[in-house]
């Protein structure tokens, strides 16, 4: 599988944000996004992941399934956790995991893994900003995608928990996963190509 | 299958939770009915002329109430990015979410007339005749209000335009429900004319809505 990005253009509220913009990304390869403030990471991550128009350019992805968008084989995580604060920690995750199409089965597994299964029942409006960040994690373990855009993923974690982001990133790297991630400290991936904005201009 | 389930769950769910908006449009119902008799005093002849009338403009402002967190808290958590990329088809996922709006505010302003319609002289047919047209015609109102919810997200407005642009489409329910309550009571059109009018207008609102919003939310994104 390999995502092939040629000659991006992102025009966003009329700025250009970033231009004639081409990386490829293989399986079991990490592509770290840097640059500062305002360089176009986020705007990137959202227009691979279809949520953002490219003003020019080509996104391809190469054996994937073709009846999907590219959007559809990936994970997003942005800025928003995308959760309820009215609902459990379990059922904010089920109804995700319910929603992307996996089976009800793995999502206490995937509590466990991000070390949230002693908060199951918990309203996720007392969680820590960490802590939620962890249970959007737990949407990555929980339901299989190739492709992994994460926008800032180690904001908010504490050390340990950064420990255990960089092993669910192997882990999905070693299963022949793709991971584009945005971010202005380490990931502690080992061998990541990096991208970095903000030059062109 | 599980998709559509998961996320109609999920909206029932957060309706009937602290902060959830189902109850809301029951008691804002409530209110506006009530305050009918004190506006225009204990004239039981014209209330329950005028009663079907008020039902049915109470439960389209109770309907209006709650529209607007339809799809923006949706959007404020993000949770519609992963909407829109989801594998299911965002028409048929919003259909679940209106679906779910209706029968967390709609369906009990439906239970609700019943009780209200005492309040406002209606005997026992009259009173039956509007909880079938409000039954029949809130669904309408529900479809509708996904349109506009979807474009005030699209164009990053508040709740404020949406009643502006919701109220406008939704004059022929608003006729044709009253029209068919009216039917009933005093004749003399057959109450299956207009109610028949008015079923077709939820049926192709039904159709419609979904459509109409998922167009306007792809057009929307940045």
């Amino acid at each position: 599988m390999r995502l092939m990005a040629s000659e991006l253009a992102c025009i966003r509220g009329g700025r250009q944000v970033f231009h004639n913009l081409s990386f490829t990304l293989g399986a079991g390869n990490a592509l770290v996004v840097t640059g500062p403030n305002g360089a176009g990471k986020s705007s990137l991550l959202r227009l691979v992941a279809g949520l953002v128009h490219p003003a020019a350019g080509q996104l391809a992805l190469e054996g994937g399934n073709g009846e999907l968008t590219i959007g559809e084989q990936a994970h997003y995580l942005g800025h928003q956790d995308a959760l309820k604060t009215a609902l459990s920690v379990q059922e904010n995750l089920a109804f995700w995991v319910g929603f992307l199409g996996a089976g009800d089965a793995k999502v206490d597994a995937a509590l466990a893994a991000v070390g949230l299964d002693g908060l199951a029942a918990l309203p996720a409006l007392y969680l820590s900003a960490g802590q939620r960040r962890r249970l959007s994690l737990a949407r990555l373990v929980a339901v299989e995608r190739p492709i992994w855009l994460l926008d800032e993923p180690t904001s908010a974690l504490d050390v340990a928990a950064q420990g255990l982001l960089a092993d669910l990133m192997r882990t999905h790297l070693t299963g022949g996963g793709l991971i584009l991630a945005a971010t202005h400290g380490p990931l502690g991936l080992a061998a990541a190509q990096e991208l970095k904005l903000g030059a062109t201009r | 299958m599980t998709a559509l389930a998961a996320i109609l769950m999920r909206d029932m769910r957060l309706a009937v939770r602290v902060g959830g908006g189902a109850l809301i449009g029951v008691l804002f119902f409530l209110i506006v009915v009530t305050l009918v008799p004190f506006a225009i005093g204990p004239d039981l002849v014209l209330l329950a002329r005028i009663g079907p009338a008020i039902l049915w403009l109470g439960a389209l402002l109770a309907t209006l109430l709650a529209l607007d967190r339809l799809i923006a808290m949706d959007q404020e958590d993000g949770s519609l990015d992963l909407i829109l990329m989801a594998p299911v088809p965002l028409e048929l996922a919003l259909a679940a979410k209106a679906l779910a709006h209706w029968l967390s505010t709609g369906l009990p302003l439906v239970v609700a007339a019943p009780l209200l319609g005492l309040l406002l002289n209606l005997d026992p047919a009259a009173t039956g005749a509007v909880a079938l047209t409000l039954a029949a015609g809130t669904p309408a109102l529900t479809f509708i209000g996904l349109i506009g919810a979807a474009l005030t997200v699209a164009l990053r407005r508040g709740g404020l335009l949406l009643a502006i642009l919701v109220l406008p489409l939704t004059i022929p329910v608003l006729i044709f429900g009253v029209a068919a309550a009216n039917a009933a009571i005093v004749g003399p059109v057959p109450f299956g004319t207009p109610f028949t009018i008015l079923c077709a207008l939820t049926l192709i609102s039904i159709v419609i809505g979904p459509f109409a919003a998922a167009v306007a939310l792809r057009q929307g994104l940045d």
